[in-house]
């Protein structure tokens, strides 16, 4: 499947089926600080994703130190 | 995994308040937990006029477009910082927003309104860039706030941003800061009164509530804010979060409860002595205020009368629960 990644930007391809959980583990990402989105609606943790899904990995940590 | 409410299929998992919801029941949480906020610390009262601080990333439009939905009456405000592609981009997500929802949006743009942009001035005042956009925007958030009457101040600070800066205050014992670190800081000597209603949220909640409510935000993170300590500590408690749900919300949470209280004091030491800036009338400790001096010393000059905010979305204000 391709796994859009965000700052900076790329596409990286992973072979499913695969669960969030093990594709977020795959990647070393924590769950605390990601959305999984696809097809533009939150997949929840527990999905299986399919080797021919399309999904972007958000990351949600913002801010500078004002 | 099932929603909490319904046991329809859940969208999001919310570890730390061991629930799952669906798209439905998630809306209604964030809700939720921003009405209690607002109600716990007295935030705005009925019929009172909110201005959001917005910058086009997710936590200011969520804020804004809940604060709508709960039937406030808020506008928004925009500062263009002159960060180059990044600014031009965040203002197109701001006015976008606000031109769907027929919601007025002020706008003060920093390079044609004071004769500088933010990586001018850090450069020129030799201050951290997000030193430099820190206190551009809390000056003119406040004086845009005090100018237009509005009787409260919005900004879309979350737990997360609470919870770092607290984490930061605390490695470094800054205690007059911690005396202040509230959800409210009320009116007083020239200072609007301050309001976080999002401090009941993680921003990986605020993120998620703009998803479901289709809300399009800039994603990116600022250029200039790229391994600030600030994104680090954040890091850091999330990697604690995730071995320890709920640990951000008792770190915080319990501070308020425990702690804040004792560091007031010093936080009203740091405030003693207040008076007008000789040049804008801002409360300073000093002669000229820092903003003034930063100005200055970017080769800039401020608008000859009024913040230059200027009216760019001219919506009609909306009061009334969305659908």
């Amino acid at each position: 499947m391709k796994v859009l990644l965000r700052n900076p930007r790329r596409e990286v391809d992973i072979d499913g089926p695969i669960t969030i959980v093990n594709l977020l583990a795959r990647l070393d990402l924590n769950r605390e600080s990601v959305l999984v989105i696809r097809r533009g609606e939150l997949v929840a943790g527990d999905a299986t994703l399919a080797d021919d899904d399309e999904v972007e990995i958000r990351p949600v940590i913002s801010g500078g130190s004002s | 995994m099932k929603c909490v409410t319904c046991r329809g299929p859940a969208i999001i998992d919310l570890r730390r308040h061991n629930a799952n919801f669906c798209a439905e029941h998630f809306l209604e949480q964030c809700r939720r937990q921003v009405t209690k906020a607002i109600d716990e610390f007295h935030m705005i009262e009925p019929g009172e006029r909110a201005l959001v601080a917005v910058s086009g990333g997710k936590d200011s439009l969520a804020v804004w477009d809940l604060l709508v939905g709960l039937g406030y009456d808020v506008d928004g405000f925009y500062i263009g910082l002159g960060i180059g592609e990044y600014s031009d981009t965040s203002a197109t997500y701001a006015r976008a927003f606000a031109e769907e929802r027929g919601l007025q949006l002020l706008e003060v743009d920093l390079p044609t309104s004071h004769g500088y942009d933010i990586p001018t001035g850090s450069r020129a005042a030799r201050r951290a860039p997000c030193s430099a956009c820190g206190l551009s925007k809390r000056h003119l958030f406040d004086a845009v706030a005090l100018e237009g009457g509005y009787d409260v101040l919005v900004t879309g600070h979350n737990l997360d941003d609470e919870a770092a800066v607290l984490f930061g205050n605390t490695l470094h014992w800054h205690t007059e800061y911690l005396g202040r670190q509230l959800p409210v800081l009320p009116a007083r000597d020239g200072f609007p009164r301050k309001v976080k209603p999002l401090v009941r949220l993680t921003e990986r909640e605020t993120a998620a509530y703009c998803v479901v409510r289709g809300i399009d935000y800039l994603v990116d993170e600022c250029p200039m804010a790229a391994g600030n300590r600030h994104l680090g500590y954040k890091h850091a408690l999330n990697e604690i979060e995730r071995t320890s749900p709920g640990a951000k919300h008792s770190f915080y949470f319990g501070f308020l409860a425990r702690a804040a209280a004792r560091f007031a004091d010093q936080a009203e030491d740091d405030r003693a002595g207040l008076h007008p800036c000789a040049s804008c009338g801002a409360p300073t400790t000093s002669e000229v205020c820092a903003f003034c001096r930063l100005v200055e010393r970017a080769g800039g000059a401020p608008p000859t009368e009024g913040t230059g905010a200027v009216p760019v979305v001219l919506g009609p204000r909306r009061v009334g629960v969305q659908s």
